[in-house]
């Protein structure tokens, strides 16, 4: 090895003159080359500023629930306000944030260039995709300023079939139309995983990042229709009273949190296994090591893809449905912690012994590391039937899917953004900025949630505006908590807008990382990616350098 | 490929490549499809075994000849569609405008006849909603019958509705001569669409149709 | 061209026993076989799309990925039925009085 010796963690800035001069960014600046694009690099970006905006609607109704759970007294809204504010911070950050996020915009992005690929297999259902998210998500705005939803964002009926007097239908349909782009992306994901890869792309030597998305698109394929069709059959009930889940005429409510969690459970996994592709990028860049185990995380991802869709029922356990069927979801949760817990082992173990640098998205992957296991594990109670009926609808409940969403989802999608920013804007962001609101990130996370594993326990339930004084000091930690996540979040935002016009030019592979993306297409990538379609002939992950004796 | 079709899209190598992702995404679309009226059979089977004797007595009330006709007619649809993508891979524009034709038209022969079916329920108070109005045993429940009956016929019939606006395209197109012995895959990909909604009624008919006839 | 095509034989074949399937159907309907009556409408009915699949669909002369894509489907699709079901084959044992017992 004669040449330059890199340091870990050190990023490499380019050399002038060197790189390819036209990118994807600058093919075009007219509007109509954006919003026309069939690129699927342009069509993230896309993603990215509308994901962004929707990220911040969500944050702004989480910002006035916390303030509102400041005293126990309900002095800043009516409990009828307050039900439209949790309503909205779920049906924004579910369907508009979480759901799209990594995979629509670093999904999108990366598994053409991490392949091999020109481009998806279906560029101009891409680009259907991020106007289907668009529509839906104007609905959803549209909802809001006729006044909101106030049925949860999981539109139990019969309240949303029957009773609410809020805009349920507009909403409904919303996430029905932000569904269908899901649909889309995901089969968009799956026919080029599988047709388009480069030549020597085997399945195994794919970029785990590669297998998360295939995994989650099986979920996207397989699931959404079911909520679709829900959806449908929750406004026909509402607009003609048809039936189906009015108790008055023998329809049964509950069939509705069969057919809705059939989707939304695995849904969770749509939110986390993309997440879980990156940390495997990210944490084998910085730790200057080969993946542990990659078949094991490869096929664990299809294995939480697949047992995910038998777990649904854990959400129903207080609901009326058969103890017996909830004896066999209790069962049949606890097993989807093994994939879990095999992904968690694996990393770990790839940190193990190597070259550790404490990078933005690195410290963003620990950190993930950290709040999915507590995440986990919590999850590991509530499965447990007994448990679960003690704590159910409490704010434990809330903790710890706000461990898994925000500590596990947000947390990848955070280290993502970093370790790909050079890559789509060609430009590095400031890295002490970055360590400095990683760390702000993480410490108000906790804050935030921690404490309400313990309110929760204690008994408050979830969905009021007014609790007992007694609860008052873990909520006031709470909401200081989230005042500095939530400014843990401006933070980045300030300092990439900075870097886009004042940051240094990156070079195209400024982690001295491994994968196509890295090594054979510039910093911003040209429209096409490639000038010469790549050659595999090694599998992802080779950073320990073949060492030949002389 | 040394001298590119024009067909061929700039993103894929050759047309075996683009044929393969077209066929792939057409069948992925297909199993969300399964999905989408899977959630409509799951719930007709929930009711189905809570409320056995209400659904017998709702099916009676429907018409077994049109349902059957209508069976025929669907069934007919599908081998004019076969046909058609038959004569899409000789390239034969013609052959492939007239039995796309011939599809449209039976395609719209079931939705007549599911119009006059439609008309009937209507008149005859059986349409679910708050104009339901019959008043026999298991009232309630029957009304839950012809909800199923509504939501799922009519969500076939909206499939068909734009499987005909599909091929209605596909004639079109077809005309101008843009499928040829090389290159036919639009025609084939809606005609496995068009047979999937062919597949969804050869549920429905004897799970709507022919409860409780014995 | 990966395409493989049919004689129109085979079509008009399939479409054959297509139409006897779809009279059969009827014919069974009306005689009284208790719980069989359901099993076996249900039997030709997927028979029936059976072979819808495998000619007019040409699954048949299809790649193996195509054959899995289809099993993935209709195996999720019994796993959404079967385990709503389970639900409700066992809820009468249940203590608490069912919702529609309530009203």
């Amino acid at each position: 090895m004669s040449t330059s010796v890199f340091k870990p963690g050190e990023r490499q800035l380019s050399d002038p003159g060197s790189g390819p001069t036209e990118n994807y960014l600058n093919a075009g600046f007219s509007a109509k080359s954006w919003l026309l694009t069939v690129d699927h690099k342009r069509i993230a970006i896309l993603y990215l500023i509308s994901l962004t905006f929707f990220f911040l609607i969500g944050g702004l109704f989480a910002l006035l629930i916390r303030l509102e759970l400041l005293t126990p007294a309900g002095d800043l809204m009516q409990s009828e306000t307050y039900n439209k504010m949790f309503t909205m911070h779920g049906i924004i950050m579910v369907f508009f944030f979480l759901i799209p996020a990594v995979p629509a915009v670093f999904g999108n992005f990366l598994i053409p260039l991490m392949i091999g690929a020109k481009d998806l297999a279906f560029p101009r259902l891409n680009l259907l995709s991020w106007y289907l998210y668009i529509g839906g998500g104007l609905l959803a705005i549209l909802a809001i300023a006729f006044g909101g939803v106030d049925t949860g964002w999981t539109f139990y009926t019969p309240y949303s079939s029957t009773y609410s007097n809020s805009n349920v239908i507009l909403a409904a349909l919303g996430a029905f139309i932000a569904g269908f782009s899901s649909i889309l992306t995901g089969l968009n994901f799956i026919v080029t995983i599988h047709k388009m890869r480069a030549p020597g792309m085997t399945w195994f030597r794919l970029p785990l990042m590669v297998w998360g998305h295939y995994a989650t698109s099986i979920i996207q394929i397989l699931g959404t229709p079911v909520v679709a069709i829900t959806i449908v059959l929750v406004a026909l009930e509402r607009l003609f009273s048809i039936g189906i889940f009015n108790p008055k005429l023998g329809g049964d409510p509950i069939l509705f949190q069969h057919l809705f969690w059939f989707y939304s459970h695995p849904a969770v996994y749509i939110m986390i296994l993309p997440s879980m592709g990156v940390m495997s990028e990210v944490i084998t860049c910085f730790s200057r090591k080969k993946i542990f185990g990659y078949d094991f995380i490869a096929f664990s991802s299809l294995a939480i893809a697949v047992l995910g869709f038998l777990v649904w029922g854990h959400h129903m356990y207080t609901s009326g449905q058969s103890i017996y069927t909830s004896m066999v979801f209790s069962i049949l949760t606890f097993l989807v912690a093994i994939p879990s817990a095999i992904k968690v082992f694996n990393w770990t173990a790839t940190l193990y012994k190597g070259s550790v640098s404490y990078s933005a998205p690195m410290l963003y992957a620990i950190g993930f590391l950290g709040l999915f296991t507590i995440g986990g594990l919590t999850g590991v109670f509530l499965a447990t039937l007994a448990v679960d009926v003690h704590v159910h609808d409490t704010y434990f409940v809330v903790a710890h899917f706000h461990y898994i969403m925000v500590g596990g989802a947000i947390m990848g999608y955070m280290a993502a953004l970093h370790f790909w920013w050079p890559k789509m804007t060609g430009r590095l962001y400031p890295e002490g900025w970055a360590r400095f609101s990683a760390l702000v990130i993480f410490v108000g996370f906790h804050l935030t949630f921690f404490p309400q594993f313990i309110v929760g326990y204690m008994g408050m339930p979830r969905r009021y505006h007014v609790y007992p004084e007694e609860f008052q000091i873990l909520n006031v930690f709470s909401t200081a908590g989230a005042t500095i996540l939530g400014i843990g979040y401006l933070i980045p935002l300030v300092y990439f807008l900075w870097s886009l016009k004042y940051g240094p030019r990156s070079s195209a592979n400024p982690w001295n990382a491994k994968g196509l993306e890295w090594e054979q297409a510039g910093s911003p990538p040209e429209t096409f990616n490639f000038r010469d379609t790549p050659v595999v002939m090694e599998g992802a992950y080779e950073y320990e350098p073949k060492i030949w004796l002389k | 490929m040394a001298n590119h079709h024009h067909a061929l899209q700039h993103h894929f190598e050759d047309l075996e490549q683009q044929f393969e992702s077209a066929s792939l995404g057409m069948w992925a679309f297909l199993i969300t499809e399964i999905l989408f009226f899977g959630g409509l059979f799951a719930g007709y089977l929930v009711y189905r075994s809570l409320y056995p004797e209400a659904f017998a007595v709702g099916s009676y009330k429907l018409d077994v000849l049109l349902g059957g006709v209508n069976t025929v007619v669907l069934i007919c649809s599908s081998l004019t569609m076969a046909l058609a993508v038959y004569w899409a891979h000789k390239g034969e524009r013609t052959k492939i405008v007239v039995f796309l034709f011939l599809t449209i038209v039976l395609g719209a022969a079931f939705l007549g006849i599911k119009a006059v079916e439609y008309t009937h329920k209507f008149h005859a108070g059986l349409a679910p909603g708050n104009a339901f109005s019959y008043d026999g045993p298991f009232a309630d429940q029957v009304r839950i019958f012809y909800s199923f009956y509504f939501s799922m016929t009519g969500m076939h019939a909206l499939h068909m509705v734009i499987g005909i606006g599909l091929l209605t395209y596909l004639i079109i197109r077809a005309r101008q001569g843009a499928y040829t012995a090389e290159y036919s895959t639009p025609v084939e990909m809606i005609g496995l669409y068009w047979h999937f909604v062919d597949i969804v009624w050869i549920y429905l008919f004897p799970l709507l149709y022919l409860i409780g006839r014995s | 061209m990966a395409h493989h095509t049919i004689p129109t034989r085979v079509y008009y074949t399939i479409f054959f026993t297509l139409m006897v399937l779809t009279g059969l159907t009827v014919w069974v309907a009306f005689q009284d076989l208790g719980a069989w009556n359901d099993v076996v409408a249900l039997s030709i009915a997927t028979l029936k799309a059976t072979l819808v699949i495998l000619y007019f669909m040409h699954v048949r002369y299809s790649s193996k990925l195509t054959h899995a894509f289809i099993v993935a489907g209709f195996l999720f699709l019994v796993i959404l039925l079967a385990i709503t079901m389970s639900d409700y084959l066992t809820r009468d044992t249940l203590i608490a009085p069912k919702a529609w017992d309530l009203m």
